[in-house]
């Protein structure tokens, strides 16, 4: 390095830190992951809501970062007393980027365009019920359900449900136009998302005037770019091993909250020997819980016995029903009429609950004799032959939609769970409003399957966040992928 | 030399069209489908085949590589699957971060590799000689992604020099540009420099025990004098043979340092894009930097003709 260039060098860097030292009102977050484009409401990927729920886009409700629901577009509803019809009150004087009027006819849109029969939305589910949309005035739509649904408020939080524009949906991919406090203002593809403040917000303003979102796939690059201090938070942070050296160091302050991924050992109850109840019972005894927390997540998450979210209010403790005992594992396969095991697969998606945790699952069921062959996937890989094709034995997965154990009402999903009791149980709790009796049946629920064995649960999935010290407002828990800028700001 | 040039560009042309075929029969046979992977697990079945209409995917294989070879001969590389923005501008995008990097590095290595080449092999046995190729050893054993790593540690966490990584972009200033691919120029070109290096020392030993060496000398040229104005010349085809394979490989090789430095280069963009079977931009990409490839084999072939003259006579 020559010594002009040092000098520049030297003398940028003196500027960068004189002007953040004025300023403080933006901030650079990282993501290991790039969104594909920006339309919440006709993909999968997490990556899309964490950029752009609501900093560009907003529903009608939406999640707080303690995972509770409150009105955002929709100022407040009525509901008729048999509950399928809705009456939302719109908020008023709410513009969308380009200037124009957010009213119920863009609702209307929104909802209609979700649900229509040639829709590209990843969760079109959630507006099946939805038997009509009507404009009542322009601050004023009517929803109406074909069947009572207990979820619907909920349902409406989802990014999958914001409310956008009919004239900016031909752009909405690269050039998104919401409601919300922040502007896309420039998107350098591979690289980073910068967004600005919206003047015009209707809401409260917030503090930042500008954020960034880099994109860091690597673990290691991740850890540097931390360390030098490029990114001034990284919204789920990919090495778990390098979280005690942040949480070591007063620069930095490390997050750990819990997200909506119930992570398991799927299995497919339809192949033999899975399709006996004493086979995957002896699954769910053969596996330690714990040991694969500790090894494949550095101790991080939360030991789960069915499958729901652990700091849901509603949830059932139920570990103690499948607890590791790999001789009471081993006599049940005797029972079962396979004293020497059998063999099967598990397959293993990128991520490394997956791949970790596969190496110490595979280890745990060879002791009770089972012999699980290990193949990695890519993720389209195992969409195509494990969730389409349902060609596999085991494969472990984080489910990550909330208050999704309405999956296993679905006798085709793709590990193929098939019981009429359990069906009837979530018809029961989708026609049900009460709260108390929606706790009591989905603790139903969560036993019935629990008892079934269906899959080996394993764990509620950290969300693992690093960010320097001065950084105030992160969401600790992910209800939803989401990072919201309106509330994020740096301490004096 | 226009006949051999002619003859070298038909194989050019040839040597493109199959390889287009190529691309799309092995990429398209790879499993996983783009739209079940845009909509992930909770799609219905209805939603990915809406979406796989609206991408076009619902037309045969043959009627696909039909408009995909006819739109490139236009220009035209199609539409990304998961992005939705045009291939041809996200490929010149991130080529204004590879290309600049790949020469970045070709001109360090290449820095580094002639003197250390001409030094070692006018030194040949000594001290010095031992000491160039000792330490291309190292260079060569080195793995470029844990150099990188250690570049990192070194000039962005404990130095604070350089940014870990990320790209500036040039509308900051060539400087600025220039300074976010420093480090991972230095961490491509060294290992390629290393190469580089034996190979310019060892073509340089085969030339000076050559005959018309010991003539250039017998004439009364020095032994410095002979090796410039001769040697050097002759011993410049085994090197630019490798110059010209190190650029193909710096321009399509870098991906594993794309990610160490998270630079959104062409390498990264074929990644993410095989990942989320958007095949249309692995097609294209892939095609890029096949053409690419023979466009530099291309030119090496016509700069021998005119390093050695022997080559133009001889077709």
């Amino acid at each position: 390095m020559s010594l002009k260039s040092f000098v520049f060098t030297a003398s940028s860097v003196l500027a960068l830190t004189a002007g953040a030292a004025v300023a403080k009102d933006s901030i650079t977050i990282a993501m290991q992951l790039e969104p594909p484009h920006l339309d919440p409401t006709s993909a999968a990927a997490q990556a899309i809501d964490s950029v752009v729920y609501v900093n560009i886009f907003e529903g009608l409700t939406r999640f707080m970062g303690d995972g509770s629901i409150a009105p955002l577009l929709a100022k407040s509803w009525e509901i008729s007393d048999d509950g399928t019809v809705y009456t939302f009150s719109l908020q008023e004087g709410v513009a969308f980027h380009d200037g124009s009027a957010m009213d119920a006819e863009d609702v209307k849109f929104s909802l209609d365009r979700a649900r229509a029969e040639d829709s590209t939305n990843a969760q079109k589910a959630l507006f099946a019920g939805i038997s009509s949309v009507d404009v009542v005035d322009p601050m004023t739509v009517k929803v109406t359900l074909a069947e009572p649904n207990g979820s619907f408020l909920f349902n409406l939080a989802w990014g999958d449900a914001v409310i956008v524009a009919p004239e900016s949906i031909e752009d909405i991919k690269t050039a998104p136009v919401g409601t919300g406090a922040f502007k896309l203002a420039d998107w350098v593809q591979g690289d980073r998302i910068e967004m600005a403040r919206n003047a015009d917000y209707w809401g409260e303003a917030p503090v930042l005037a500008s954020a960034t979102f880099k994109f860091i796939s690597d673990p290691t690059a991740a850890f540097a770019a931390m360390m030098a201090e490029d990114v001034d938070a990284f919204d789920n942070f990919p090495a778990p091993e390098n979280l005690p050296q942040f949480e070591a160091d007063p620069r930095f302050q490390v997050l750990v909250g819990s997200t909506e991924g119930e992570t398991i050992l799927s299995t497919n109850n339809k192949q033999p020997p899975f399709d006996d109840a004493k086979v995957r019972q002896a699954l769910a005894h053969a596996i330690d819980r714990q040991a694969i927390i500790d090894g494949a997540m550095f101790g991080y998450g939360t030991p789960i016995g069915t499958h729901f979210a652990p700091h849901n209010p509603a949830y059932v403790d139920l570990t103690g029903g499948s607890a590791y005992d790999p001789d009471k594992a081993r006599a049940l396969l005797a029972e079962a009429g396979l004293a020497d095991g059998f063999e099967t697969t598990l397959h293993l998606p990128p991520p490394s609950y997956a791949r970790r945790g596969g190496e110490i699952i595979a280890a745990q069921l060879a002791e009770v004799g089972i012999k699980a062959e290990i193949t990695n996937v890519e993720w389209a890989q195992w969409l195509e032959t494990v969730f389409r094709g349902k060609t596999f034995g085991l494969t472990i997965v984080s489910h990550t939609e909330p208050m999704d154990i309405g999956i296993y009402a679905r006798p085709d999903y793709y590990f193929q769970y098939d019981n009429p009791a359990f069906q009837d149980l979530m018809a029961t709790l989708n026609a049900t409003t009460d709260p108390e009796a929606r706790t009591a049946l989905m603790q139903d629920a969560q036993k019935t399957i629990a008892g079934d064995y269906v899959n080996g649960y394993l764990f509620q999935l950290a969300k693992l966040g690093v960010a320097k010290a001065g950084v105030l407002g992160l969401w600790e828990n992910a209800p939803t992928a989401a990072i919201d800028l309106g509330a994020i700001s740096w301490a004096e | 030399m226009l006949r051999y040039s002619l003859k070298r560009l038909l194989s050019l042309i040839l040597s493109l069209a199959v390889a287009s075929a190529v691309i799309f029969a092995v990429i398209e046979v790879a499993p996983g489908d783009p739209a079940s992977f845009m909509l992930g697990v909770n799609a219905q079945a209805d939603t990915v085949a809406a979406l796989q209409a609206e991408l076009g995917l619902d037309q045969s294989k043959l009627q696909r590589y039909l408009s995909w070879v006819s739109g490139m001969l236009g220009g035209d590389f199609g539409t990304s699957y998961t992005y939705r923005t045009p291939v041809a501008e996200m490929i010149a995008d991130r080529l204004w971060v590879s290309l600049p990097l790949a020469l970045f590095a070709l001109t360090l290595s290449t820095l580094i590799a002639f003197p250390a080449g001409i030094y070692a092999a006018s030194r040949r046995g000594r001290a010095g000689d031992s000491a160039v190729m000792g330490a291309t050893q190292l260079g060569v054993a080195i793995p470029n992604f844990w150099f990188a790593m250690i570049l990192v540690l070194i000039f962005a966490i404990n130095l604070r020099w350089f940014s870990a990584g990320g790209f500036s972009g040039w509308d900051n200033g060539l400087l600025a540009g220039m300074r976010s691919l420093t480090l991972p120029a230095i961490a491509l070109a060294l290992p390629q420099a290393a190469i580089l290096t034996r190979v310019m020392r060892s073509s340089l030993l085969d030339i000076l025990g050559e005959d018309f060496m010991r003539t250039a000398r017998a004439k009364g040229l020095s032994r410095r004098q002979a090796l410039w104005r001769h040697g050097l010349r002759n011993a410049m085809i085994p090197v630019l043979t490798i110059i010209g394979l190190q650029f193909s490989f710096l321009l399509a090789g870098a991906i594993i340092i794309e990610q160490v430095f998270y630079l959104p280069g062409l390498g990264r963009l074929v990644f993410q894009a095989i990942s989320s079977r958007d095949l249309i931009v692995v097609e294209s990409v892939v095609m890029l930097l096949v053409f690419a490839v023979i466009t530099v084999n291309f030119a090496v072939d016509l700069a021998y003709a005119a390093v050695d003259p022997r080559l133009r006579s001889r077709t």
